[in-house]
């Protein structure tokens, strides 16, 4: 059983952001959750698929965040409590449904969850989410701990039942993948019944059909609604001072920025001079409670992530309550104090309040932290990125790679989100120049295959990951093929959801919870949309390339499809392929003109150079026997023998 | 709930590595052992996409109090625990003070750069002697070694947990290890880990 159902009620757990949301939702009886897996959010849907059988919830792993949003209402709308899960970009994904769905309102409760990655610590953005509850006007959360984490999960649902809208929990990689203690509460047991009513009229909001008509009378409803919840906003516990009855400045934040304020505060030791207002509930602002701490002080810091979004609405307050409040002096990211981009550190907010209170701050010894950088800069060589050890995107983008400079016409690689991201990277040999939102890089791809009239002759292809192919490539994908777009689209199928930690998808023969699933067949796919197909193994560079080759001589849309599964994936792992050597007596070092190709090149993990003995050799701790290295040695000292 | 007295409060581990050697995993062994005595942890760390490959860090933060933030502010780590030789001087840079102490598994991982040529990885004896000079207490640990004679090198991360128990600045012991593992693990593997903590506590004594 899993350790989120195993503590009874006033237990005390260690537990994962994620772990303690998933427990929350628990706790409010959910019994519908979907999402599409995302960095750093994945973990939700993962801990509730874990316990669906037990807990009697239907968990999935939808084909993206749009759909993933639209199987939440549904759940709703037949009167369950229901969750969605994605990470920032998903938002953007699904916010045309949510959009509709902000106007229409909820029947069961029904909680967005967006996990927000400040400093793109995972994502290649930093995109805010939080925009979307002001844009599409529905109530916004956000925990500041493990704790509240679980707590306001729950709230959310009584939130949102009682408003009948949906209710928006951000949180922040640093609380999604950071770990806490939790206390639990109680698993409620509740009758799980599903039935949608749509026989009453379209102003029924309960047992109407469900829908946005009539916009401009829904629209006022919505807004009704908002205020409710600020009510409950003006009362609650998430909302809470700590300081001096009257502080010089009032430091007002949320989130993970809670933590690391009050650590600076206490690190500067100004606990006495400065008042700490925590906001959980951060949109719409309740303007009782905030008129009643920007009274304290006319000093005010802002700490947040990443763009000034609490800045700028208790700025718009601080103004409504000017006549009474009188005017504020605002240290913030309009005012400098604060970055604007990355992710906030104590540090960081050391930083802010020593500027504004005039304070000196030596975290160590200069001389000390000099000694230290300079050694470390010195002594401990980068770590760039790189596939793993026997990768299958390595083999695949060093034919890829390969084949465009034979080709000679400056062919390039459109690419999306995935671990084959990293091949814009060295590790991929630098083969992708253009890296967008999923699914862009077939979608560029379709717009540069028709540039022909402009005398673009450059062969283009698009890579995809399997996962996303069902994400978002398809539209793109129908797009080309309908307009006869002159691309090769190569999936690069590693049999999983690979990045985020090898969850399920359409391509698969298992759904979230392990259950059998049909599986749709991508190369069935393509077939039907009328492309011609080839499928091949990256670890057969050769017939890669070939088939490479012949795909580039056929005009309109064509696909190939390189089939390896992951080298981490639960099903490969510590299973080698082949025994991979090094005949020392055939590597000829540097006299060969392969200047040392594998090592300085190709450069797997798993390959070393040996200074003394000037051989490349394998290192038996990380190579995984995939053989590819052996492929391509031009004097064949790299020997693969198969596993028996 | 027994509580504990701490040299500091919170008390400030980073365990260091390089992405797949399994840092996170010894990271959640060691707070859930701290869990266990009830002291209050919160532990910070990053995964993804980003990290393959790369140096990866996971900050433990262990008080008496409540939660402190996810990640340890500048020049404020108390003990180092290094699967990597070069990782510990990454994080002496940035977290390190005169009082910290450090305890390192000696076996390299080298990044690509290094296997390319084009960068240089230090002799161990240079490294030492750089841990030396920025810590107040050191500990250089033959751990992945030692663990391929168990016949797996992660257990080399188990002895470096037995090591940080052994040390004795933070109240970890045999039994929460023990009970830690039970949760997750089949008995003969646990067997084999409590061979590789014991081994790993002898180490530093």
């Amino acid at each position: 059983m899993s350790s989120i159902l195993r503590g009874e009620a006033g237990t005390r757990h260690l537990l994962m952001g994620n772990e303690a949301i998933a427990r929350g939702a628990l706790e409010a009886g959910v019994c519908v959750a979907a999402g599409y897996p995302g960095t750093p959010s994945s973990e939700i849907i993962e801990t509730l698929a874990g316990v669906s059988a037990q807990q009697n919830v239907y968990v999935e792993w939808s084909v993206n965040e749009k759909v993933a949003m639209e199987v939440a209402a549904a759940g709703s709308f037949a009167g369950l409590r229901s969750l969605c899960v994605m990470k920032q970009n998903g938002v953007n994904v699904g916010s045309d449904f949510l959009l509709h769905l902000a106007i229409t309102g909820t029947r069961g409760g029904m909680v967005l969850v967006a996990c927000d990655d400040p400093g793109a610590l995972s994502s290649a953005n930093e995109g805010e989410s939080r925009h979307f509850a002001r844009m599409l006007e529905i109530p916004l959360l956000e925990p500041a701990d493990f704790q509240e984490a679980k707590d306001m999960i729950k709230w959310a649902f009584e939130l949102s039942e009682e408003i009948k809208n949906v209710v928006m929990v951000r949180s922040v990689t640093r609380l999604s993948h950071a770990s806490g203690n939790v206390i639990f509460g109680k698993l409620p047991e509740i009758e799980k019944k599903a039935f949608f009513h749509h026989e009453g009229s379209i102003m029924d909001p309960l047992q109407g059909p469900m829908s946005s008509l009539p916009v401009v009378y829904k629209h006022e409803q919505q807004q009704e609604k908002l205020k409710q919840a600020v009510a409950r906003y003006e009362e609650s516990a998430f909302n809470a001072y700590s300081g001096p009855r009257s502080p010089e400045l009032l430091l007002v934040t949320g989130s993970a920025c809670y933590l690391y304020s009050k650590e600076a505060v206490s690190l500067l030791g100004v606990e006495d001079r400065v008042g700490l207002l925590k906001l959980g509930t951060t949109w719409p602002l309740p303007p009782k409670l905030l008129e009643k701490y920007l009274g304290l002080t006319d000093k005010i810091l802002v700490v947040e992530e990443v763009i000034p979004f609490l800045e700028e609405n208790i700025k718009i307050s601080a103004a409504e309550f000017a006549a009474r409040v009188g005017p504020k002096t605002f240290f913030g990211k309009r005012e400098g104090y604060i970055p604007q981009v990355g992710e906030m550190n104590s540090d960081r907010v050391v930083s802010a309040l020593s500027k504004i209170l005039s304070l000196e701050y030596e975290a160590v010894p200069e001389s000390y932290s000099q000694r230290a950088l300079e050694l470390s800069n010195s002594g401990a060589p980068g770590r760039d990125l790189t596939f793993c050890a026997g990768c299958p995107h390595r083999a695949s983008f060093w034919t890829i790679h390969n084949t465009l400079q034979m080709d000679g016409r400056q062919g390039f690689v459109c690419g999306d989100i995935g671990c084959y991201s990293l091949a814009m990277l060295p590790t991929g040999f630098n083969t992708l120049k253009t890296l967008h939102a999923m699914g862009s890089g077939i979608g560029l791809a379709s717009g540069f295959g028709k540039l022909a009239q402009f005398g673009m002759e450059q062969p283009v292809v698009a890579v995809v990951g399997d996962s996303t192919f069902f994400h978002a490539a398809l539209p793109a994908l129908i797009n080309a093929i309908h307009h006869q777009s002159d691309i090769t689209l190569v999936v690069l199928d590693n049999s999983g959801t690979a990045m985020t930690g090898f969850q399920s998808h359409p391509g698969l023969g298992v759904d979230a919870t392990g259950n059998q699933a049909p599986a749709i067949d991508v190369v069935k796919v393509c077939q039907a949309m009328g492309a011609t197909v080839r499928v091949s193994d990256p670890f057969e560079p050769e017939k890669t390339q070939q088939t490479l080759f012949e795909l580039f001589e056929i005009q309109g849309l064509k696909v190939l499809v390189l089939k390896q599964m992951c080298a981490l994936s639960p099903e490969k792992k510590g299973k080698k392929m082949f025994e991979v050597s090094v005949d020392e007596t055939v590597c000829i070092g540097q006299t060969c003109g392969c200047n040392q190709l594998c090592t300085r090149i190709f450069k797997c993990p798993g390959l070393n150079w040996d200074k003394e003995k000037q051989v490349s050799k394998i290192d038996e701790f990380i190579c995984v026997g995939c053989g590819m290295c052996a492929s391509i040695c031009p004097s064949g000292a790299i020997r693969k023998k198969e596993v028996a | 709930m027994n509580r504990m007295n701490l040299p500091f409060d919170p008390y400030n581990v980073i365990i260091t590595g390089v992405g797949g050697q399994g840092n996170v995993m010894a990271s959640r062994i060691v707070g859930n052992m701290l869990s266990r005595k009830g002291l209050s942890v919160t532990i910070g760390e990053t995964f993804g996409a980003s990290q393959r490959g790369g140096s990866v860090m996971s900050h433990l933060r262990i008080s008496t109090g409540s939660s402190w933030s996810p990640q340890i502010p500048n020049g404020k780590c108390h003990l180092i625990i290094s699967l990597e030789p070069t990782e510990a001087m990454r994080v002496l840079a940035t977290y390190g003070n005169p009082n910290v102490k450090v305890l390192c598994n000696t076996r390299p991982i080298h990044a690509i750069g290094v296997i390319s040529g084009d960068q240089q990885y230090p002799d161990l004896d240079e490294i030492t002697a750089w841990v030396a000079e920025l810590s107040e207490a050191f500990w250089f640990l033959d751990a992945t070694e030692k663990a391929m004679e168990l016949g797996n090198p992660i257990l080399g991360n188990i002895m470096m947990i037995g090591a940080a128990a052994g040390i004795g600045v933070l109240p970890l012991d045999r039994k929460d290890f023990e009970a830690a593992l039970a949760e997750n693990l089949s008995a003969d593997k646990l067997e084999l880990n409590l061979k590789a903590y014991d081994l790993g506590v002898g180490m530093v004594q």
